[in-house]
């Protein structure tokens, strides 16, 4: 037999059908939504008269447009509150298990999807958020999708896909003090651009991927799309496999051997034959840190901004109209710039090791005068899990307050928003001009990186702090 | 929901430069809780075209009186970051039904194919041809021919012929639904499943 990748293994193992020169029928077997890009596709259902063919392979969450204080009471502000509230109708009405604002599961619906064991290995997974690769990190094939497309999986619980080029991504060798996988991520589409990827389904691989918690391994794939990726995965392994056990929706018994038995065999052909294949070497890595106004302009944080003659002639233009925007110069440092906002928490790093991370270092110190932090958890286990941890007492002890959990400023979509012109150390995943609040000023980072910011007001290198 | 059957379209153009679009800029988050599809063209490039007291700011083409038209022509890279079908809805409620670009992001493509906006990815030369074009003559037209997949600009008669998924191409040219097709495979999805599970 030829050899295959591991995403060949998978996808091929999900064709229903394949339309001559044109796209597969691909069969998913878990969809997550929410109520930001589901309303109009249960709309369409409804048009069409017809039911939600699959609704237990379906999984509801609100998160994209909630408060993160006071979830107890009705949500303030009123379109937020009708697209919430349609979120439950429509579940309702088309029986979707839904887990809404309170709900002991409710969450970002990356983070839930993983701590309760709906995602496993070796399915195909979508959503309509872009951020769907994290599920990658269980050696899935996991990608967003757009509300038409979320209207295809209701109806039939397929999506027509041509079939991506294939890419491998080694990273080899042994990780630095205080660089975490946020700036592997960093770092690989620094090196690339955010196109680089663009067409591929990317996997990762290598000593330093296999080193990696699950959580970490979620924080890389989740930025897959922000090199232009469709999605990225990494083969599962023991990490993997200990992770999923015991998790709510995670098969039981004899089912479970069974199931792990299957999961073993998910890995790429030693022979298998990529469209691309990069090379990395962890050594190389420092703590990252972004300067523009897309995830690609990063750089190390002990760096500079690259001077202008060093960008490519045809970016020049971009990376002017995104530096005066920043407000920054071409050549500059970046160490030791003020910061005003901090903001902890979305689906690439709100999980339950990143306010770990984030209160180890500012253990017995203080927050910054000049800082605003946000530290909000990605679901409502993570929030539970840091109380019981006592992480809670530690992170107020330094004058920092955990809110509650949702998407919050990773897109501004509520009143989590940053105002016009400030700096904000986010450990989101996008910069993009305005993303957090119009005019705010967007610089990615790790929860480390964030955390050593919250204490200094400035940017800080935080293997200084350790 | 069909889809506008798509065959030529000849039309002036609206010029975005910019490189590396994103969907945040084409529709800001905060302009997405809406429950229905209508309405969004509004928002379009919210941020490029409004201050904060909300007025018109000259220097952004869409309030440039000297240009209008069916086709937007982008810089590089248009559509990528957030997945949000919103933003191909945004640019089709404006007006457009073209969108022209050295590069697309996925995402962007296909959301902007279901909703019958056709995008046109041509040369990184072509694309700089068309700006200078359209720089020299505001009123300049395109010619987009979906059958023979060629773009032309009708002035010059410079024109490059485009590539398009040959399933997607009959699904513009006859108005299909994708959602109608695969509700068409209904029973090689539940073999599928039976399959499977045995
Ligand atoms: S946290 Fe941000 S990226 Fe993640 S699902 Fe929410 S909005 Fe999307």
């Amino acid at each position: 037999m030829e050899p295959k990748t591991l995403f060949d293994k998978i996808w091929d193992s999900h064709v229903v059908d394949s339309i001559p020169d044109g796209p597969d029928v691909l069969y998913i077997d878990r969809h997550y939504i929410h109520e930001v890009t589901s309303p109009q596709a249960f709309s369409g259902l409804r048009k069409r008269g017809i039911p939600l063919f699959r609704p237990e392979r379906t999984l509801a969450t609100a998160d994209h447009n909630i408060p993160t204080q006071h979830q107890e009471l009705p949500i303030r502000e009123k379109l937020s509150r009708i697209q919430v509230e349609t979120l439950s109708e429509n579940c309702k009405e088309f029986g979707v298990e839904l887990y809404g604002l309170g709900h002991p599961h409710n969450g970002i619906v990356h983070v839930i999807g993983a701590e309760l064991g709906f995602t496993q290995p070796g399915m195909t997974i979508v959503c309509g958020d872009s951020h769907t690769s994290t599920h990658g990190a269980f050696g899935s094939i996991a990608f967003g999708i757009g509300t038409s497309e979320v209207e295809m999986v209701f109806a039939s619980q397929c999506v027509l896909q041509p079939k991506p080029k294939k890419m491998r991504i080694n990273i080899d060798g042994k990780l630095g003090e205080a660089v975490t996988s946020k700036d592997i991520i960093l770092y690989i589409i620094s090196q690339i651009s955010a196109s680089g990827a663009t067409g591929y389904f990317v996997e990762y691989a290598g000593s330093a991927i296999r080193s990696l918690s699950m959580e970490a391994r979620m924080t890389i794939c989740n930025m897959s799309i922000e090199m232009g990726a469709r999605g990225g995965l990494i083969a599962p392994d023991e990490t993997t496999f200990t992770y999923v056990k015991g998790r709510e929706f995670a098969p039981k018994g004899q089912e479970w051997d069974k199931v792990l038995a299957k999961w073993k065999e998910l890995k790429t052909d030693p022979d298998a034959v990529f469209d691309k294949e990069l090379h990395f070497k962890a050594e190389n890595i420092q703590p990252m840190i972004t300067y523009g106004t897309n995830p690609g302009m990063g750089t190390a944080i002990t760096g500079c901004i690259p001077k202008l003659e060093e960008i490519r002639e045809s970016e020049q233009l971009s990376f002017k109209k995104a530096l005066q925007y920043m407000g920054f110069e071409p050549g500059m440092p970046l160490e030791g710039h003020l910061v005003d906002y901090v903001f902890l928490g979305s689906c690439t790093n709100g999980r339950i090791e990143d306010i770990r991370a984030f209160a180890s270092l500012v253990k017995g110190k203080k927050k910054a005068e000049n800082i605003t932090a946000w530290i909000v958890p990605g679901s409502r286990q993570v929030e539970k899990q840091a109380r019981e941890e006592g992480l809670v007492e530690i992170l107020e002890e330094a004058g920092f307050e955990l809110r509650q959990p949702g998407c919050s400023a990773c897109l501004a979509m509520n009143e989590d928003k940053v105002p016009a012109g400030k700096y904000s150390v986010s450990t989101s995943n996008r910069n993009f001009e305005g993303r957090q609040g119009p005019g705010a000023r967007t610089l990615l980072a790790s929860p480390l990186t964030a955390a050593a910011a919250a204490v200094t007001g400035k940017i800080t290198n935080p293997a200084d702090l350790m | 929901m069909t889809i506008d059957k798509f065959d030529i379209l000849t039309s002036t153009c609206v010029p975005l430069p910019a490189e590396n679009v994103d969907t945040d800029q084409i529709i800001p988050a905060r302009f997405l809780k809406a429950t229905s599809r209508e309405g969004f063209g509004e928002n379009l490039f919210r941020d490029w075209r409004y201050d904060k007291e909300g007025n018109p700011k000259k220097d952004f083409v869409l309030n440039n009186p000297k240009y209008s038209g069916k086709i937007l022509v982008a810089g590089k890279n248009f559509g990528s970051g957030s997945s949000r079908e919103h933003a191909a809805w945004a640019i089709f409620d404006y007006g457009f039904r073209v969108v022209v670009s050295s590069f697309f992001a996925d995402i962007f493509k296909n959301n902007a194919m279901n909703n019958g906006l056709l995008p046109v990815q041509v040369s990184d030369t072509f694309l700089k041809t068309i700006f200078s074009e359209i720089e020299k003559d505001p009123a300049a037209q395109l010619e987009v021919d979906l059958e023979k997949q060629e773009i032309k600009i009708l002035s010059t008669g410079e024109a490059e012929t485009f590539a398009i998924n040959p399933y997607k191409k009959l699904c513009f040219l006859n108005g299909y639904d994708d959602i109608d097709f695969l509700l068409s495979k209904k029973e090689k999805i539940q073999a599928f499943e039976q399959n499977r599970d045995s």
